[in-house]
């Protein structure tokens, strides 16, 4: 095989590597026979979701695994073999020849040595440098990778680096040493999509600065699309499919490829089909069927795929391999995975136009403050965390508004401060008529009845203690409905999942299904608003996609409406009718979802969009991103007038008279048009995706 | 509102059948039982426990002499058919003071560990989960209770327990063992409160005093347990320490402690008058650790045994 795009010989050969924990009937396969290879200057990234041992293949090929993990096959680092190699061979290889990129950029770091140190000591480990020399260098990775005042931040201890500033040091550190290969495990899954940019562009710029080759290992196929050359898909421990990323992309050849690339909402696409979940769940790594393990999940199983597990073999030509049997059937195009998929029902008739439709959430001039305080004994104020400093939004029946924004911009406390019914410190929130700051206990309760919510993380927001069925009986209980049984078993249906799971706990279920038993919880009372807290943003992406349309059909079934906050863009795009973005605790744009995504008005969220990776390599390839700088202020100490200014592309392109306005005037969110508003003074349309 | 969830008409005949009810979904009171018998440590433990009761309360109805009467053909006679475990330098029957030590030691200790463990969940939880003033005036109750010596009032406190006032004696014993538990239970409960599932249920309209009973206190129940099971041999050994000095059961009444504390002194020369009482004490102690393993491992989903 030979590359034409990248020459020369391959700095990393994986050939038939495995990893098995444990031994006997229990041991868990993790890694079932993975080769690949990389060239100089080549990105090849590896793709897979939770538990597909694209994470455990890396740790094997740097050496890291622990001792009772058992590896086999070779690993050849510039014709070197590593596995088996001893600790002090391999520490002369880490670093300088092959570096590695984590995931968690804060246990990445000492937290007890500055972080110019922590580079000057990679540099030094290997090379024959001087304290002076070996410092001058970190302070020039540092800015090479794009920290601000790179001398003075060199002397700064990680936790007062930003998640973004922290991934940016260790980036630096993988680089110190002009390595061959670099590693990066999920290198910006723990960032925010703007921060995400910003590595991402770092990433390159360091790729080109060393000619290395880099194993991309994401679950996020929009980030692969844009950035890597070669794709390897990873299922249940063994690749499934490999060729360069269009091909793979735009002709899939595995079954299993085609429903992870159709279960994926995209940013660039308004129109309300339904998403393709896979069904099932990956199976579990120590009890794999003995044919194909994507068998029991794949649409296009035929009785011979359970005989045997496929092999990888190149289908179309010799760089694009599929471990599937059909393959070929499906190259040529005689079988498609298209599946027939339910519609969602139809909304009744034509729905009444949004201004006549009543208003289900109210939310004007929200406020909430929290106090920053000092001292252990005598507590002092010392200032203000403005964590929502004056939102306005209001929900209309039969609607989906999508909050969004980046970690910090205060829509976790919106929405606290909309569910506790208390009376906020400032501004108005009114549910379904009522104003929640002059309640008595029993309205409340009747509020809240008609008001329910979903949370993020489904392990977690149900009791682990409690059966299904208590779970699901529990609001019944606190609103006094008699004979909870027969509604909890409709629930159940109602979520797609059977009455004989009521007696089981939640550990029991995969997180999809856990999610689906918050979500009928939610329903159990038939409320008419339910509140999404980043209900998908847990899962991996082919069960994502089944959630997702459980609530899309859910809502238009019983007319509910959902105030849906997310951070993913593309998810609020598929599901959302409008959508808020905020920015430090204010709305930034709010209005139509395609008004917006397609002609969004203000910078931030203009921004914000084009950072967002698209799952589309041509189209990818070909978009602008605009790339903000820094991070978020902090909330404590927003900037004056505009709190978007400080990272503003515009206020950086206007006139200093203009930028006066910027910095004295508090901009409100003013309509531009329709029921779409921006909050910026020098708004305009800008096409991004 | 209602009415939107529509079922498909074989739902409903599904439904209405009497097959389509009968989802068996058991109470949580029955799944931990049924979990807590099909452990082997469960099912010792309580048998053993219930042995000892059977014992203590039916023995001596069956067996010829009191724990008052005195044989004065027989003093400090070893094991025979006519005195089981042998009889005192008095003339007193080891099997029939034991088995009476043993009623107020079972009945004494497993009583004073429930009451302190239910009186730590319940100030622990509450205070923890309600904070602001509840919070401070039971942890300031707790921390009064912390300093006082108990040792000293329960001893000054003696003659009320005389005349068979042992429940008394009991909630004596029950007040001083709590507070570390509750400081304990109530930081747990902090970090519990933060939590989805609590969010969600106050989110729902779930009473607080509900969720603390549903959803902190089954949650925290590991550590309840295992508190619980000490606290069972910490107030039996307390009673034991407080007779010994003569304080605690006042005699004619007796309890295990006043029978090892008088039989320490012989036990060389008359093993039967301290093994017999030292002996069931050990059982006792085992019995309630093998329960409360096992009730952990009920309580717990996600324990690998007993499943």
């Amino acid at each position: 095989m030979s590359d034409p795009t990248h020459p020369g010989a391959p700095v990393l050969e994986v050939a038939d590597l495995s990893v098995t924990f444990g031994s006997g009937p229990s041991a868990v396969r993790a890694v079932r026979g993975l080769n690949y290879e990389v060239r100089p200057g080549e990105v090849l990234g590896i793709v897979g979701e939770s538990g597909s041992g694209k994470s455990v293949a890396s740790m094997a090929v740097m050496g890291l695994l622990p001792p009772h993990a058992r590896v086999s096959g070779s690993v050849k680092l510039l014709g070197t073999e590593l596995l088996g190699a001893s600790d002090k061979r391999l520490a002369a290889f880490r670093g300088r020849t092959i570096s590695m990129v984590f995931q968690d950029p804060l246990s990445a770091l000492t937290p007890v040595y500055r972080v110019g140190d922590q580079i000057a000591e990679a540099l030094t480990v290997h090379q024959d440098l001087t304290r002076a020399e070996a410092r001058k260098r970190a302070v020039e990775l540092l800015d090479l990778v794009g920290i601000p005042h790179p001398a003075e931040r060199a002397t700064a201890f990680p936790h007062e680096f930003s998640g973004g500033m922290r991934q940016r040091a260790v980036i630096a550190m993988a680089i110190a040493n002009d390595p061959d290969v670099i590693i990066c495990d999920e290198p910006t899954t723990a960032l925010d999509v703007t921060i995400q940019a910003q590595v991402l562009d770092v990433l390159r710029k360091a790729q080109r600065e060393t000619g290395a080759a880099i194993v991309m290992i994401t679950h996020d196929l929009g980030v692969v699309a844009g950035f890597v050359d070669r794709v390897l898909v990873m299922y249940a421990g063994r690749p499934v499919e490999i060729g360069s990323v269009d091909e793979v992309y735009y002709h899939p050849l595995m079954p299993y490829t085609m429903g992870l690339l159709g279960s994926v909402p995209r940013l660039d696409q308004g129109e309300r089909g339904r998403l393709t979940p896979i069904d099932g769940n990956p199976p579990s790594p120590a009890a794999l069927p003995p044919g194909c393990p994507f068998e029991p999940r794949c649409r296009l199983a035929v009785p011979e795929c359970r005989l045997a597990e496929p092999p990888l073999r190149p289908v179309r030509h010799s760089r694009h391999l599929a471990a599937c049997i059909r393959a070929g059937e499906i190259e040529r195009g005689v079988v498609t995975t298209v599946p027939k998929l339910p519609e969602i029902p139809e909304e009744g008739e034509e729905r009444p136009p949004r201004e006549s439709r009543r208003v289900v959430l109210g939310v004007e001039d929200l406020v909430k403050h929290y106090p920053l305080t000092r001292g252990a004994v005598f507590k002092r104020r010392v200032g203000t965390v403005e964590a929502v400093a004056g939102v306005s939004f209001d929900l209309r029946e039969g609607e989906t508004l999508g909050l969004v924004g980046e970690s910090g911009c205060g829509k976790t406390t919106t929405l606290m401060e909309i569910l506790k019914l208390a009376r906020p410190q400032g501004g108005r929130v009114v549910v379904l008529g009522r104003d929640i700051s002059g309640l008595v206990a029993a309205d409340r309760m009747s509020v809240r009845r008609d008001m329910q919510v979903v949370f993020q993380d489904p392990m977690s927001s149900l009791d682990p203690r409690m059966t299904v069925y208590d779970i699901l009986a529990e609001p019944l209980r606190a609103h006094r409905v008699r004979e909870p049984g027969p509604r909890v078993r409709d629930l159940l249906r109602l979520v797609g999942l059977e009455p004989e799971h009521a007696a089981r706990y939640p550990q029991d279920f995969s997180g999809g299904q856990r999610q689906r038993i918050g979500i009928a919880r939610a329903l159990a009372l038939e409320p008419r608003l339910v509140v999404l807290d980043e209900p998908v943003s847990a899962l991996d992406v082919s069960i994502q996609a089944g959630v997702i349309n459980l609530l899309e059909e859910l809502k238009a079934r019983l007319g509910l409406s959902y105030l849906f906050v997310a951070h993913d863009l593309s998810v609020v795009r598929h599901i959302a009718d409008r959508v808020a973005v905020m920015y430090l605790g204010r709305i930034a744009e709010v209005g139509q979802v395609d008004r917006v995504y397609d002609t969004p008005m203000h910078p931030y969220t203009q921004a914000l969009l084009s950072a967002v990776p698209l799952p589309d390599p041509v189209v990818e390839r070909a978009r602008r991103r605009i790339l903000l700088e820094g991070d978020l202020p902090s909330p404590a100490d927003p900037p004056s007038g505009c709190r978007f200014r400080t990272r503003c592309p515009l206020y950086k392109a206007i006139g200093e008279t203009e930028r006066l306005r910027c910095v004295h005037e508090e901009p409100r969110v003013r309509p531009m048009g329709g029921d779409h508003g921006a909050a910026c003074h020098y708004a305009e349309s800008l096409d991004v995706v | 509102m209602s009415g939107h969830v529509t079922l498909p008409d074989e739902q409903l005949a599904e439904q209405s059948s009497p097959g389509g009810v009968g989802v068996a979904v058991p109470s949580r009171g029955r799944v931990v039982a049924r979990r807590f018998f099909g452990s082997w440590g469960g099912r010792a433990g309580f048998a053993l426990l219930a042995v000892m009761f059977l014992a203590a309360f039916a023995g001596p109805l069956v067996y010829p002499w009191g724990y008052t009467d005195k044989d004065f053909t027989a003093f400090l006679t070893p094991p025979s058919p006519s005195h089981w475990f042998g009889t005192l330098q008095t003339g007193a029957d080891v099997f029939a003071v034991t088995m009476r030590g043993m009623q107020k030691s079972l009945v004494v200790g497993l009583l004073a560990a429930l009451v302190s463990t239910a009186l730590a969940a319940i100030v622990g939880a509450f205070a923890g989960y309600f904070l602001g003033w509840t919070d401070r005036v039971l942890m300031w109750v707790a921390d009064l209770l912390l300093v006082l010596p108990a040792f000293l009032i329960l001893a000054v406190m003696s003659p009320l327990f005389a005349a068979g006032q042992w429940p008394l004696f009991v909630v004596m014993l029950a007040l001083f063992l709590w507070m570390v538990t509750s400081k304990v239970v109530r930081g747990m409960t902090l970090s519990l409160k933060e939590r989805e599932f609590i969010l969600a249920a106050r989110f729902m309209g779930v009473s607080p005093t509900r969720i603390v009973f549903r959803h902190v206190i089954p949650n925290l129940s590991s550590l309840l347990v295992v508190d619980a099971t000490l606290n069972v041999s910490a107030a039996i050994l307390t009673e034991t320490g407080l007779s010994y000095f003569g304080f605690g059961i006042q005699p004619p009444d007796v309890s295990l402690g006043t029978l090892i504390a008088d039989g320490s002194k012989t036990a060389t020369y008359a093993p039967w008058t301290f093994w017999f009482a030292a002996g069931l004490l050990i059982v006792t102690v085992l019995a309630v650790n093998l329960i409360g393993d096992a009730l952990r491992d009920a309580f717990d989903p996600s324990a690998r045994r007993a499943r």
